[in-house]
């Protein structure tokens, strides 16, 4: 009888549970779906970021677009793995709540060869590309599609002390300062040289200019996709290994160089350890904001100097790393008319200035270099356009993972880089993980 | 999951034949009382595991999905001659006797004082039990933040310059180790602790009373009378030590050859959303934790429920 009783509730309770979640389901479908009138919610997912630009970009849009849309800024992690992790997981899942992306853009080719990137028209193509630089352009578009709206254009500077530079004779900004000098000129000055080295995509950037910079490439035929053919095992493959052999066993290595990232090379810097470090423009304004906050001493910037990435060898040219972002609109957004709109919004050289202003991002427009503003406020804004005009992007191919993942394997720590074996070994192992018969 | 559920109905089908009404009540509530468990049970784990199984027999990249086809076997045998693979089983198979055996030993310090303590006795127990309750990423930043260049204290307190611990493949498995030991051998004292509470009192003193030393009654006497529990802490952090990711994640991220199991498969999965690859890679993992359980178990004869005080 007991039991019996105890059966019946339970069974009871089962319907409610069961019914509570159905109730739960249906609220969640019904949420997402948003009401046809009025304005719609679009979700950017952007890079964390504290100085507030994005949000005031927001606001600008949002005001601007007549209540066509309100806009829920949605936080992807701190790195650039971790970013990517996140965005392909949620886009492999037909996420519908993923509607403006801001992604790295040795990503974008992956993300567009899945099929997951609404393909920008023919008009809308001309007017999101109207004065965008060239390098930039490169790394938005996908099998002569464009895929994704070119928006920051990062790019790597060599950063010093003017006093270092001077004690060691040397002069970073002549055209064909290189690597070998800037060493020499730590060693003689006891100080380091900052530079990513940690098993990340920093180092993979690190590792992708020196390469570019010698005269060779990584990939070539990327169009091939898996089958691209690495050309890595070649004497610019070898150049590039020697020099970042050279730099890791020598004293201008950080002793952290295995384990630095952007931040650690920054602090060193700033702590005057460091006197050359290879970094992006950020730091300018972040070095600023120490100064305001009271941790850098007020002086510092009197001594700041800054020059294009050094040559690997003098004779060429050197290829700056380019970073960045592009903007994507998922394929699985349920308002890409309103995306595009917001993306339009914010890559217009207004919304562009702002971005620098705030956040001491470089951008992908020419237009914002010509500003008085932006000049005043970023001095090397002419080095900036043409350290972007100039840059090496990375492999772009929809397996840029794995091509970075085998070059930070094969490549790391830095003091074990062999210039004799880890061109060779690496282009084996990219070779072989494209083709899926090899772990990484 | 199955053995508990099958467990009773084994048990009373060979002790009594006639069931009883109210046996068969019982029974068939005690299976609607936990079908809903059952049902999810099955969802969550059961369903991602068969579909493991059957995604490892394809060639399948997530961002590359109009090159997925049926390979067979291929991935698996492309994981076992990849001597990646191997080296990040030796990896895994040094971190987890170092730390194994070392959370034993001050484990069973740990539970010795916990047990023969007469003053402070709660305030001792909880300030041994701390760590555990730590997550084990937070420990895993306090460890690295701990050793790391710029903002450790470790190397100035032991006058170490500027040693990077985490770019040298035995100082960075040192710290992972230390991290590891730190946060787990609570739970192994814990273990040990109960089992001591079951070796009788008297045992002890009738070998004191024979002339046995301290030494000689932990030996003889009271270690082979918990032997059950110490065989239980050991597979249960063997099988926890096995699968570790999260210091590793947090300290190194897998460089300067730290990489365990676990974060191999990551890698394959998620960081390079090679579905097939990492299937494979998650089916032999799941694998060797299951033998490392079955040698204990039937091996070592482990009796799961002698740590239970109702046995």
């Amino acid at each position: 009888m007991g039991a019996n009783r105890g059966a019946g509730a339970a069974r009871r309770s089962c319907v409610c549970v069961g019914f509570t979640c159905l109730l739960l389901i249906a609220g969640c479908a019904s949420g997402s779906a948003g009401s046809s009138s009025g304005p719609v919610t679009i979700n950017w997912y952007v890079n964390p970021n504290s100085s507030g630009s994005y949000q005031k970009i927001v606001d600008n849009c949002v005001q601007q677009s007549n209540g066509q849309y309100k806009v829920a800024l949605q936080v992807l992690p701190a790195t650039a793995d971790g970013q990517r992790e996140q965005i392909v997981r949620r886009l492999a899942a037909g996420d519908g709540s993923m509607d403006v992306v801001t992604v790295d853009p040795p990503y974008t080719a992956e993300l567009a060869n899945a099929g997951w990137l609404r393909t920008f028209t023919p008009v809308q193509r001309t007017e999101i590309l109207q004065n965008v630089l060239a390098a930039p352009t490169q790394t938005a578009v996908w099998q002569s599609n464009l895929v994704a709206a070119p928006w920051i254009a990062n790019t790597q500077l060599l950063w010093y002390h003017k006093s270092v530079a001077k004690k060691a004779g040397v002069d970073p900004t002549s055209p064909t300062f290189t690597w070998d000098q800037m060493i020499d000129a730590a060693v003689k000055t006891g100080t380091k040289i900052e530079e990513q080295g940690a098993r990340y995509e920093g180092y993979a950037v690190w590792v992708n200019a020196m390469i570019l910079g010698a005269g060779g490439q990584v990939l070539v035929h990327n169009d091939l996709g898996k089958d691209a053919t690495v050309a890595l095992n070649t004497p610019a493959g070898r150049r590039a290994a020697a020099i970042i052999k050279r730099l890791a066993s020598s004293k201008a290595a950080d002793p952290s160089l295995a384990t630095a990232t952007e931040e650690i090379g920054r602090a060193a810097f700033e702590s005057g350890a460091g006197g050359f470090m290879l970094n992006w423009p950020y730091v300018y304004s972040a070095m600023k904001a120490d100064i305001k906050a009271g941790t850098l001493k007020t002086d510092f910037m009197s001594d700041l100097a800054w020059a294009r990435y050094p040559r690997v060898d003098a004779n060429i040219p050197s290829k700056p790393p380019i970073g960045g972002n592009n903007l994507v609109i998922s394929k699985f957004s349920k308002h890409p008319d309103q995306d595009y709109q917001l993306i339009k919004c914010i890559v217009s050289p207004a919304m562009e200035r702002i971005e620098l202003l705030i956040n001491g991002d470089p951008e992908a427009n020419a237009l914002v270099y010509k500003d008085p503003e932006v000049i005043k406020a970023v001095p090397m804004a002419a080095l900036i356009q043409e350290s972007i005009d100039a840059a090496g992007p990375r492999a772009i191919t929809p397996f840029y993972g794995d091509v970075s993942g085998a070059l930070q394997r094969t490549w790391q720590p830095p003091s074990a880089v062999n210039p004799n074996s880890t061109p060779k070994n690496s282009a084996t192992l990219i070779h072989d993980v494209l083709e899926g018969r090899r772990l990484l | 999951m199955t053995a508990t559920v099958e467990r009773p109905a084994a048990s009373s089908a060979t002790k009594a034949p006639p069931i009883s009404d109210r046996v068969r009540h019982e029974r068939r509530l005690g299976w609607m009382l936990s079908a809903p468990a059952v049902v999810v049970m099955l969802f969550v784990t059961a369903y991602p595991m068969l579909n493991a199984l059957y995604l490892s027999l394809f060639s399948y990249r997530l961002t590359d999905p109009t090159h997925r086809k049926f390979v067979g076997l291929s991935n698996y045998w492309i994981v076992l001659k990849d001597s990646l693979w191997w080296k990040d089983v030796a990896t895994t198979a040094i971190i987890t006797g170092v730390t194994v055996v070392i959370e034993l030993v001050i484990g069973l310090i740990f539970a010795l004082v916990m047990h023969r303590i007469i003053f402070a006795r709660r305030t001792v127990r909880t300030s041994m039990l701390l760590p555990y309750g730590a997550i084990t990423v937070v420990s895993a930043f306090a460890w690295r933040y701990a050793f790391e260049l710029d903002s450790g204290f470790v190397n100035k307190w032991f006058g170490l310059g500027t040693f990077d611990w985490f770019s040298h493949t035995w100082s960075a498995l040192t710290v992972i180790c230390l991290s590891e030991i730190w946060k787990t051998t609570p739970f192994v004292a814990l273990l040990l602790l109960a089992g001591l509470a079951q070796v009788p009192d008297v045992l002890g003193e009738a070998a004191s009373v024979d002339g046995a030393t301290a030494w000689q009654r932990l030996r003889k006497v009271t270690l082979p009378n918990m032997k059950a529990a110490i065989m239980v802490a050991v597979l249960f952090r063997t099988l926890a030590a096995w699968a570790i990711f999260d210091n590793i994640f947090v300290m190194t991220g897998g460089s300067a050859n730290t990489e365990s199991l676990s974060f191999l498969t990551y890698r394959q999965s998620i960081t390079r959303v090679a579905i097939g690859l990492g299937s494979a890679l998650s089916v032999f993992l799941f694998a060797s934790v299951v033998l490392i359980a079955v040698i204990f178990v039937k091996g070592f004869k482990v009796d799961l429920a002698s740590v239970r005080s109702d046995r």
